[in-house]
């Protein structure tokens, strides 16, 4: 009776090994992401190249975990940084707090700030490498993921 | 000579700074009189680390003994955790043993303490969900439901029927995957190390899920105050519907790799029994509770959010053994499965989240063109809403059992209390008396069945 159980587990284990590995060589293939995915945060700009973000502070607002230092200052008319009349002088994210929530991806009423896909943001030094400021968050991240589509959910 | 004052004995006076045996026994037979356990100052008397002055008692009596002949057979003080890996996370259990025996043992608990009950008070009610969430890590669903139900409450808000139903989808999925990691873990402890293989290949498809719909794979805040985060997207029902048709032929498969085998069988059977009126004394609720052969189930006692639309069983057992608990929870993952396919058969078109602008954030596309939008958007960002005063508390069932949630607010924007009822914390009680007598061996297979997430125990 147990023996027969006990073959059966086997039995189960011996058919795994015929099957596709479940695994995926991880720092070669990465896992693509899905859409709604919270991952690392970018700024954006407006095509003509002004920052969508006016400094209102709102995110800031919004984090649980209040990770994010915005300071404001007004635009200068002949250097425009920003659309709107304000443009944020400092934009600092520290990632080291920073849960992903999303809500500032929320509370941005110009979507001004998204989470985007990157996962791996391990860094070595604390308050140099995990506090990102403005020129960082505005650029896009050399190493991106690309979002999950059905081929690549499956293969 | 004779008339020279005798140096104080040892049971007479403050000798030298120590406490000494008469006051210790003064001690303790006060707390013996007011029936109850000794504080940290009179352990510190007593020289003794013990709970109850009974235990005091026989401790002392045991060291006597000891001295008075050293070869003595005495118990032998060891501790399990906080870093042991089968201990669930940090659990740090101060075990009494005689040989294998387990005399008497004492959970330390406290080492992921996170302090979210009081980091709740510093949080508007928005907020707050990213927090709680964060407590029982393997079942997130159902403490965010458990919060938001109790604000909900507060605030008088309805809840949507399609959000009511998405809340099912997702609280039962959360329900697979959390017993799927019971499942694996448990068995790594007992030796059985194929079925944690099996068991993460399908939670991360549970997790995925979770991704593709809330964003997050396990801290997820998609549960909010009057509804849900978002709507399903394209292609999730098609997968989850995937998911759950494939779920029952992989518990088959996990029933074939251990149910039957014999060691799986010498491990588990007859470990950790409770009779059920002891359990129920102790508070237990949950598959630990339901394989003693008590059918208590929120879901079906106490319905929250639309269950009792469904239609499934409540596995019960009569051994209320961790066999017992092992084989309700399997059969409590085929019960999802079927309420998760029920509520993608019937759910109903209309609204993820509730039309109320003084509390729900208004939806992206009208901050672009309404002003009154973009005010309420503001308000409810910086300030949060105000919750009218009042307590209350409201329970659901986790995979682990009670979560509930009781939350008091004075009517401002941020929580006057938030305390969490938590299944695992109270399901740890059970060990102590589940041990004594035992084995040190089973005592593993015991933490394993009770399934305690320390993250939950400690808050």
């Amino acid at each position: 009776m147990s023996i027969q159980a006990t073959l059966k587990g086997f039995g189960v284990t011996f058919k795994a090994m015929l099957t596709k590995p479940e695994t995926i060589g991880y720092p070669e293939h990465k896992t693509p992401v899905h859409p709604r995915f919270r991952g690392r945060h970018r700024l954006w700009r407006y095509e003509n190249g002004l920052e969508k973000c006016v400094g209102c502070s709102l995110c800031a607002a919004a984090c649980p975990s209040d990770c994010i230092r915005v300071v404001a200052e007004e635009n200068h008319p002949d250097e425009r940084v920003s659309a709107g009349e304000r443009f944020a002088r400092i934009y600092e994210i520290n990632m080291s707090r920073c849960i992903f929530c999303g809500y500032c991806e929320i509370a941005c009423p110009f979507d001004a700030i998204t989470l985007e896909n990157e996962y791996e943001l391990s860094e070595y030094d604390r308050p140099r490498d995990l506090i990102y400021t403005k020129s960082q968050l505005l650029m896009p991240h050399p190493k991106s993921v690309p979002n999950r589509t059905p081929e690549a959910a499956n293969g | 000579m004779s008339s020279e004052p005798t140096p104080p004995q040892n049971d007479e006076g403050i000798a030298g700074g120590f406490p000494l045996a008469s006051e210790a026994r003064g001690v303790l037979e006060a707390a013996r009189r007011e029936g109850r356990g000794l504080t940290e100052t009179e352990r510190a008397i007593a020289q003794v680390e013990a709970f109850t002055p009974e235990e005091a008692s026989a401790r002392i009596a045991l060291n006597e003994a000891v001295e008075e002949d050293p070869g003595i057979r005495r118990p032998m003080v060891i501790n399990l955790g906080p870093q042991h890996p089968s201990t669930h996370g940090v659990m740090r259990l101060i075990t009494e043993l005689d040989g294998e025996t387990v005399l008497d043992l004492h959970p330390v608990i406290g080492y992921l303490h996170t302090g979210i009950e009081k980091q709740c008070e510093n949080k508007t009610w928005w907020q707050a969900i990213t927090l709680v969430t964060r407590m029982d890590y393997l079942s997130p669903y159902s403490n965010t439901l458990a919060y938001c139900t109790s604000v909900e409450k507060l605030l008088g808000l309805e809840v949507p029927v399609r959000a009511q139903y998405l809340r099912v989808i997702m609280l039962e999925l959360n329900r697979i995957a959390s017993h799927l990691v019971w499942l694996g873990t448990s068995g790594l402890e007992l030796g059985a190390i194929s079925v944690f293989f099996f068991t993460y290949r399908e939670r991360d498809a549970a997790l995925d899920l979770g991704e593709m719909i809330s964003g997050e794979r396990m801290n997820s805040r998609y549960f909010q105050v009057g509804g849900c985060a978002d709507d399903m997207p394209d292609g999730f029902e098609a997968e989850l519907r995937k998911f759950v048709d494939a779920m029952p032929g992989h518990v088959d498969e996990y029933e074939q790799l251990v149910a039957g085998n014999q060691i799986w069988l010498d491990r588990l059977v007859g470990v950790g029994v409770l009779p059920a009126d002891e359990l129920v004394a102790l508070g237990v609720t949950g598959p630990a509770l339901r394989a003693a052969g008590v059918p208590h189930d929120l879901r079906r006692s106490n319905p929250y959010t639309g269950y009792e639309r469904f239609e499934f069983d409540i596995p019960t057992f009569e051994n209320g053994d961790a066999y017992d608990r092992f084989r309700v929870r399997m059969r409590e993952i085929r019960e999802s499965t079927k309420i998760i396919q029920q509520a993608l058969d019937s759910i109903p078109e209309g609204s993820h989240i509730a039309d109320d602008r003084k509390v729900v954030l208004p939806p992206r596309e009208e901050l672009a063109v309404s002003m009154e939008a973009l005010i309420h958007h503001f308000k409810l960002v910086t300030e949060g809403y105000r919750v009218p005063a009042g307590e209350v508390y409201s329970g659901v069932e986790s995979p682990r059992g009670e979560i509930g949630c009781y939350v008091a607010s004075d009517g401002g924007t941020k929580p006057y209390r938030v305390h969490m009822r938590d299944a695992s914390f109270v399901n740890l009680q059970a060990l102590r008396p589940m041990a004594k007598g035992q084995y040190l061996a089973d005592l593993v297979a015991m933490i394993g069945s009770l399934d305690n997430v320390m993250g939950g125990v400690d808050r």
